[in-house]
């Protein structure tokens, strides 16, 4: 675990509370892994998922997008990118397979102890998480330019939104998310997604409302 | 990125060589390729306005626990006091320490793990008076009176305080706990009050009709409790008892707070989610719906579709239809592919009334909780900053808020708290791009993101201004976005402290709406690895720096999330004086939970009276002659005692109202007679000399 060893110079000093620290000083609580299963799944399923957007967004650049959905892109990468280094350490600091479909770890890394992973050549089609684009989708997003594009970014994203929000909401229905570093990341990820489908309907409704 | 556009381009054949000359247009953008957002590819981002400072001191801190580098700009640390053993541990939020309440000589600094008292008579050492241990996430408290609140949100959180989270909801608390801490060093659990979507922060409320009960309003953004667990919990749909939608509120008898209870559930959010653009275009903002002024949203370039790109087990079946459709034969026609174009959008992202309309379609995604509500109660007035919207909110009836206005701000990415200016005309908001255990200040993330804006308020309507974010480049290992903070007690002007993560603290005036500046800053490098986990793969964030910074009864407190507790002073300088600092040291609160915001009073004393002679002095809002002679005139009323000095206070008051005709800050001028008016009367034995004990 990430916090031990702990910087403790004296046990249990000035500590009003004495019972506490005797019956269960964190010590004893850090033996114990601090996650369950489908704590592993939602993170190691999560980078995936990421770097889909992120893939999706980086396009913006390269497809003519609009202004604001170029923005829009910008703020969906520089978020999910970071978000997928969180999970990865979160991972790592566990000692647990850390996918790296985008490449953002060095060398030797965890990952390699991923199925169906090999450094470079991202093939998501073998993780495909809730709300993630299917390959005709992709396909689609990549071959349009500037309206077009916009539309099914939007679209798309949308959906892959959605899909991030049913995966933290599976987390919690199985009693995962308990970890504080992992209960605040999956509320993070639930709240900016929701306010991020608001802005994206906004966007998107401009060019439906004819 | 480019092993995906192989894959995708996997299988492609041809199609229809006629057709796809024309649809393999594929448009090149003077954009294209240029501004990669991190400069990974070696392409430096443009430098904007809206770029943080690569020059500020603040760049390039060594990195340190203890001794990390440190820079600072008119403020200096003066007391600091590590974490309490039990909850030193670097690293991860399992020991993160959180928000601050103050009472007397009293700090209360929340934990992820349990919360810590600190003795603070001597500001510059802090002493630890009691660490208590209760796995709490995130533990933001508040007090009043023997009460201590704290919020509960983690679905491990448990009834016992025990770790090891819960196996069985029956163990799980989810709310607000309430402890007893007339004995301070022996905190006693008198209430764990559960609700349905659990506590991220709470905001204590008071009635002014009804002394006998404190009010606690509940925010938190998680998701709604099972209602086998905690009955009454509903979560879908537009049921009007659903636990979205609203804000629940607790009600504490006072003399029972064991009787604690939810009472209330305030829906302000009513209406929100069916009225379409619910985000403003406010102007300059760039990112609005419809991108003004550039090419923005349908304006662009038109839509084209390089079918030659895509699999033709997606294309050709439509192109065949279409040919058939139209009863021809043979090779497609540039017609023909314009218009499998178009099946292909509307089949895929949607016709007019399809899909991807504007209404949402999941009837829980607007927004439906708030993170965070400061209340202002002289005002009748609160905040909410409620994930995609910020909210002002009518409390004056406080267990009926009533919303009076939203705002949307497409650069917002997590509307997150909020700080009135002392007249309540000003209300900064706060986005918390990222949750806060991201890199949010690196020289790519821009200013206007991730940072503060501030807004007037003119008849309970929302303006938005200028956006503030701390300017500094901060590092890929620093958590850093926008936090807590409170009003600097500055007479005449609207200054703030803040928190900014492991970006620091820094101290900003938003006097002017639309020119906020920094006037001080401190700021410590990033806390490193572990040295055992030099050779891990780790790319890099230990969670710490300054969850929040608030002035308290003279010095800036603020909470480290790994570090413990740090005290700063404010010192002179050109943008803020040594009369205006006093001034600010002469307010005096009993007890302080800045999201319940006091009205601030400044006492009748020369420091008040000066601070706006300063002020004059810096905005030139009184001719160079006049001011000087103000300045002798001050030194006169200082000199002389009783009567006396109450005579010349009053005369320069009289005169200041005449002043205050011709001034070009008038109003600064009249704020100086009224506070030379006060001393004048203080000086002759006045009431408020004998509150103020001067």
């Amino acid at each position: 675990m990430r916090e031990s060893p702990p910087r403790v110079r004296h046990l249990c000093n000035a500590i009003a509370i004495v019972a506490s620290c005797i019956v269960i000083h964190p010590a004893a609580a850090q033996s114990a892994p601090d996650y369950i299963a489908p704590d592993v799944q939602f993170m190691q399923g999560m980078i995936y998922h990421h770097a889909q957007a992120v893939a999706m967004a980086d396009w913006a650049h390269t497809h003519g997008a609009s202004q604001s959905v170029t923005l829009f892109c910008k703020k969906v990468a520089l978020t999910q990118e970071g978000e997928i280094k969180l999970m990865q350490q979160w991972l790592l600091d566990r000692h647990l397979a850390a996918p790296d479909p985008l490449g953002y770890l060095h060398h030797d890394t965890a990952a390699m102890n991923m199925p169906g992973m090999s450094k470079g050549a991202m093939d998501m089609t073998g993780h495909m998480m809730p709300g993630m684009l299917t390959p005709d989708q992709m396909a689609l997003l990549d071959a349009s330019t500037g309206a077009t594009f916009d539309r099914f970014f939007l679209t798309f994203m949308i959906q892959h939104h959605e899909g991030a929000l049913g995966m933290v909401q599976a987390l919690f229905d199985a009693g995962g998310g308990q970890q504080a570093d992992l209960f605040a990341f999956a509320n993070n990820v639930q709240a900016d997604q929701s306010a991020e489908i608001r802005v994206m309907q906004g966007m998107l409704s401009a060019y439906t409302k004819e | 990125m480019q092993s995906i556009r192989s894959a995708t381009r996997q299988g492609l054949r041809t199609v229809g060589a006629s057709a796809l000359a024309v649809a393999a247009l594929v448009a090149t953008l003077s954009a294209q390729g240029r501004g990669s957002r991190d400069g990974r590819n070696g392409v430096p981002e443009a430098r904007d306005s809206m770029a943080a400072s690569l020059t500020d001191p603040r760049v390039g801190l060594h990195s340190g626990f203890d001794d990390a580098g440190t820079a600072s700009k008119n403020m200096k640390l003066v007391g600091h006091h590590a974490k309490p053993d039990l909850f030193d541990h670097a690293g991860g939020l399992t020991y993160a320490n959180s928000d601050l309440a103050f009472k007397g000589n009293y700090v209360f600094q929340g934990n992820f793990s349990g919360f810590q008292i600190w003795d603070v008579a001597n500001p510059t050492d802090p002493f630890i008076k009691t660490t208590y241990y209760c796995p709490t996430s995130q533990g933001d408290p508040s007090v009043w009176g023997n009460l201590l609140f704290i919020s509960s949100e983690s679905t491990g959180d448990r009834k016992d305080c025990k770790a090891g989270g819960v196996q069985n909801g029956a163990d799980r608390m989810v709310g607000v706990r309430i402890f007893d801490i007339s004995d301070i060093a022996n905190p006693r659990v008198v209430a764990n009050v559960q609700n349905c979507r659990g506590s991220h922060t709470h905001t204590l409320v008071q009635d002014p009709n009804d002394k006998n009960n404190l009010y606690v309003y509940i925010s938190g953004t998680a998701g709604v409790r099972d209602s086998n667990e905690l009955a009454g919990c509903v979560d879908r749909g537009d049921s009007a008892n659903s636990a979205r939608f609203r804000i629940e509120i607790i009600k504490v008898p006072l003399a029972h707070p064991d009787q604690a209870k939810v009472v209330a559930g305030a829906r302000i959010f009513e209406g929100l989610r069916s009225n379409g653009p619910a985000h403003g275009n406010p102007p300059g903002d760039t990112l609005a719906r419809g991108g003004r002024g550039g090419r923005g949203g349908r304006g662009g370039l038109p839509g084209q579709i390089n079918l030659a790109q895509l699999p033709p087990t997606m294309v050709t079946p439509v192109i065949d239809s279409v040919v058939k459709a139209r009863g021809g034969t043979g090779a497609p026609t540039a017609a023909d592919s314009q218009a499998t174009m178009q099946v292909l959008v509307t089949r895929f992202a949607g016709g007019g009334r399809g899909r991807g309309g504007g209404a949402p379609r999941d009837p829980n995604a607007g927004p439906n909780q708030c993170h965070d509500i400061t209340v202002y109660p002289s005002a009748g007035l609160a905040g909410g900053a409620c994930a995609g919207l910020g909210l002002l909110l009518d409390i004056r009836h406080p267990t009926e808020p009533v919303r009076l206005d939203f705002v949307g701000d497409t650069n917002f990415s997590f509307w997150h708290s909020a700080t009135f200016s002392n007249d309540a005309r000003k209300v900064v908001f706060t986005d918390e791009w990222g949750g806060g255990t991201a890199a949010r200040c690196r020289a790519i993330d821009p200013l206007n993101w991730g940072g503060d804006a501030v807004f007037t308020i003119d008849n309970g309507k929302l303006t938005r201004h200028a956006y503030f974010k701390m300017p500094a480049a901060q590092t890929e290992q620093e958590n850093c976005v926008a936090h807590n903070g409170s009003l600097v007690p500055i007479p005449g002007r609207d200054v703030m402290v803040q928190g900014w993560y492991q970006g620091g603290l820094d101290v900003f005036d938003f006097t002017d709406v639309n020119h906020p500046r920094e006037i001080a800053y401190f700021d410590r490098g990033p806390i490193p690895n572990h040295p055992e986990k030099a050779d891990s793969q780790s790319t890099g964030i230990v969670i710490g720096g300054f969850w929040c910074g608030y002035w308290y009864n003279g010095h800036i407190y603020a909470s480290e999330i790994a570090r413990g507790i740090d005290v700063f002073d404010l010192t002179p300088s050109e943008f803020l004086s040594q009369n205006e600092i006093d001034a600010a040291k002469l307010v005096h609160m009993d007890q302080f939970n800045p999201q319940d915001q006091p009205k601030i009073v400044w006492p009748a004393a020369f420091p008040v009276v000066k601070s706006y002679l300063d002020q004059l002095d810096r905005d030139n809002g009184l001719p160079q002659a006049r001011r000087e002679e103000l300045w002798r005139e001050i030194a006169g009323a200082e000199h002389a005692s009783g009567a006396a000095r109450s005579a010349a206070l009053t005369k320069m008051a009289t005169q200041l109202d005449q002043d205050a005709k011709g001034a070009s800050d008038a109003e600064r001028v009249k704020s100086m007679a009224d506070a030379a008016r006060d001393l004048a009367h203080a000086s002759s034995g006045g009431s408020k000399a004998a509150k103020s004990g001067l």
